[in-house]
């Protein structure tokens, strides 16, 4: 008996070293690496020596190193700190309205109403579009004098104000614009969120007499929790280093006025300040960094606790 | 029960004609413009055509400026977007197969250095400087490795939640049938990741046909153009033509339309994974 038992969990033991080492050998490390050398030569290099040339004067001839001077310059510069405010600004503003609209419009179209494959396609179909496109069209719709928005406006005997070319706020108008661009993207993942939704929970809760309203705060809210978890996270992510939008509509001016850290980093590459450039990107690292990275691990560990 | 039905009516018209005003005028003013001559769009204005109806005299126009450039523009796109997203999805399966299907200390690397790749905004001017030293700026394979490198994170994290989906009883049949590993992920794997590929490809190839920036900084230069580069430099030569300007955005809007109809449900799939589960 104990022999046999013994002999049994000697074959097992057996089969189980077998079985992990043929494991091994059939999921091989070298499986990561040509992505990881085109990741590591492409990505990781130029953002480690991003902490190098950030510290120089450089032309890809030359070379010299200025210690802090690149940093100090670009938040004594007032061209380049109005970048730094309009990147938190512009990253904070697009992200809280994509949630505050995506999760409405997702309440919306997850309820009864008429049409809602059309009202889906509608919204999201910006999403798939290039954002060069979004942003040249936009240039036309906004216009300060020929533009639909202030045909329309005037139609109502008001003189709409110059979108794009008013220095205090063109930021905005592009916000609007990302917005606009954005929160299909927002309304689905939500929607995804809302679907996930036990229906018990609400009909729990119309027993206790809730209305539509409670029912919001209490129940959708709450259970949508990682919905907006990735919600703000992918628009602060992309809102934060956004590029594309404001060169297309303004290039960051009229002056400064609407440039980001990104489109810093382009104009002070473009002026063969490559030192000054770097240093851009990495203040855009640490800025992008230090907001999402802590957002990203607290969500995570609120909803390992749940 | 009547009234309710009344107002889940009325609910739905009021948001078909606001959706309408704000995201059907957009695209019916691009197309409206896109049918003028260069005199009567520059007015802007939200009508038919009053002078004379030329689309197709406008698309010609659009393929024939500066050479013929938005042809070379399209065939440089077709070939960026299926080499890239050919690589994505053979080397980010790869790695999220072998992740996900064994335990290592290797994991927790991977991981952090996909969260890396989605956050860290990539370092652009170093960037450039390996891509000289390598002979690789400007050039369209360069580009095609850029594409790779920061288009990986996203397609592993979705390889990786579908791969520890299956069952592992097919890998152990394969196993004992003697097949070596690049055999079974290409035969066996593959096969059962069709659902998760086709997320990836059809997600991939929008974001890559669509990129502006990286063509901007690694493939600048008119002669190899993309066609969202195309479509900014158009921007300063048209600068009064809004007509062939709207064209030649309605022309690129083509091709990531074509996808989404197609491939509705694998957008929405790809695109909203991980909004459940977090």
């Amino acid at each position: 008996m104990t022999t046999l038992s013994q002999a049994m969990r000697l074959k097992s033991g057996l089969a189980s070293r077998r079985s992990r080492r043929s494991a091994g050998s059939a999921y091989p490390y070298w499986f990561f690496l040509p992505g990881a050398v085109i990741f590591s030569v492409l990505f990781l290099i130029p953002t480690f020596a991003s902490f190098y040339f950030a510290f120089t004067r450089w032309d890809f001839f030359t070379i010299q190193f200025i210690g802090w001077d690149n940093f100090v310059m670009f938040f004594k510069d007032p061209q380049l700190m109005r970048g730094f405010t309009n990147t938190l600004i512009y990253g904070v503003l697009t992200s809280g309205l994509k949630v505050v609209l995506g999760l409405a419009l997702a309440v919306l179209l997850t309820s009864n109403i008429t049409a809602r494959g059309y009202l889906r396609a509608v919204i999201f179909f910006p999403v798939l579009v290039s954002t060069i496109g979004v942003g040249i069209t936009f240039r036309a719709l906004l216009d300060p004098f020929h533009g639909l928005v202030n045909k329309t406006l005037a139609g109502f005997g008001i003189t709409g104000p110059g979108w794009l070319t008013d220095p205090n706020l063109a930021l905005y108008s592009i916000i609007g614009v990302d917005v606009w661009k954005g929160v299909g993207l927002a309304t689905l993942i939500y929607m995804a969120g809302i679907v996930a939704i036990p229906r018990d929970y609400y009909e729990a809760a119309s027993i206790d007499g809730a209305t539509g309203w409670k029912n919001f705060w209490s129940i959708t809210v709450p259970l949508v929790a990682p919905a907006t978890t990735t919600v703000i996270i992918l628009s602060l992510i992309g809102g934060l280093r956004s590029f594309d939008l404001i060169w297309a509509t303004t290039r960051g001016g009229p002056g400064f006025a609407s440039d980001v850290i990104a489109s810093v980093i382009y104009k002070q590459y473009q002026a063969g300040y490559y030192g000054l450039s770097t240093a851009g990107n990495v203040i855009l690292f640490v800025v992008v960094t230090a907001i999402v990275l802590p957002l990203f691990l607290w969500f995570n560990r609120k909803q390992t606790d749940l | 029960m009547k009234t309710h039905a009344v107002r889940r009516h009325a609910v739905g018209i009021i948001a078909i004609l606001v959706s309408a005003v704000i995201f059907l005028v957009p695209f019916a003013f691009l197309l409206l413009t896109s049918f003028k001559n260069v005199q009567d769009a520059s007015f802007l204005d939200f009508s038919w055509p009053k002078q004379q109806f030329v689309f197709w005299e406008n698309v010609v126009a659009v393929f024939q400026t500066n050479d013929y450039m938005l042809i070379t523009a399209f065939i440089n796109s077709a070939i960026l977007t299926v080499a890239s997203v050919t690589l994505v999805v053979i080397f980010s399966a790869m790695i999220g197969w072998v992740v996900a299907r064994r335990a290592s200390r290797w994991n927790g690397v991977v991981s952090m250095l996909v969260l890396a790749g989605l956050i860290v905004p990539p370092a652009i001017v170093p960037t450039v400087w390996v891509l000289q030293s390598l002979g690789l700026f400007k050039t369209l394979p360069g580009l095609v490795l850029i594409e790779v490198a920061f288009g990986m994170s996203f397609s592993i994290l979705l390889f990786r939640a579908f791969v520890s989906t299956i069952p592992r009883e097919l890998d152990e049949a394969a196993l004992i049938d003697g097949a070596g590993p690049l055999r079974l992920f290409f035969q066996v794997g593959f096969p059962l990741l069709r659902s998760v590929i086709v997320t990836v490809i059809v997600v991939q190839s929008v974001t890559v046909f669509n990129d502006f920036a990286n063509p901007l900084y690694f493939l600048p230069g008119a002669e190899n153009a993309t066609v969202q580069l195309t479509l900014f430099n158009f921007q300063s030569q048209y600068q009064t033509s809004w007509n062939l300007l709207f064209t030649d955005i309605l022309l690129i809007t083509i091709p990531p339309l074509i996808m989404y109809i197609f491939f509705n449900r694998q957008i929405v799939a790809g695109l909203t994974a991980g909004a459940v589960k977090g």
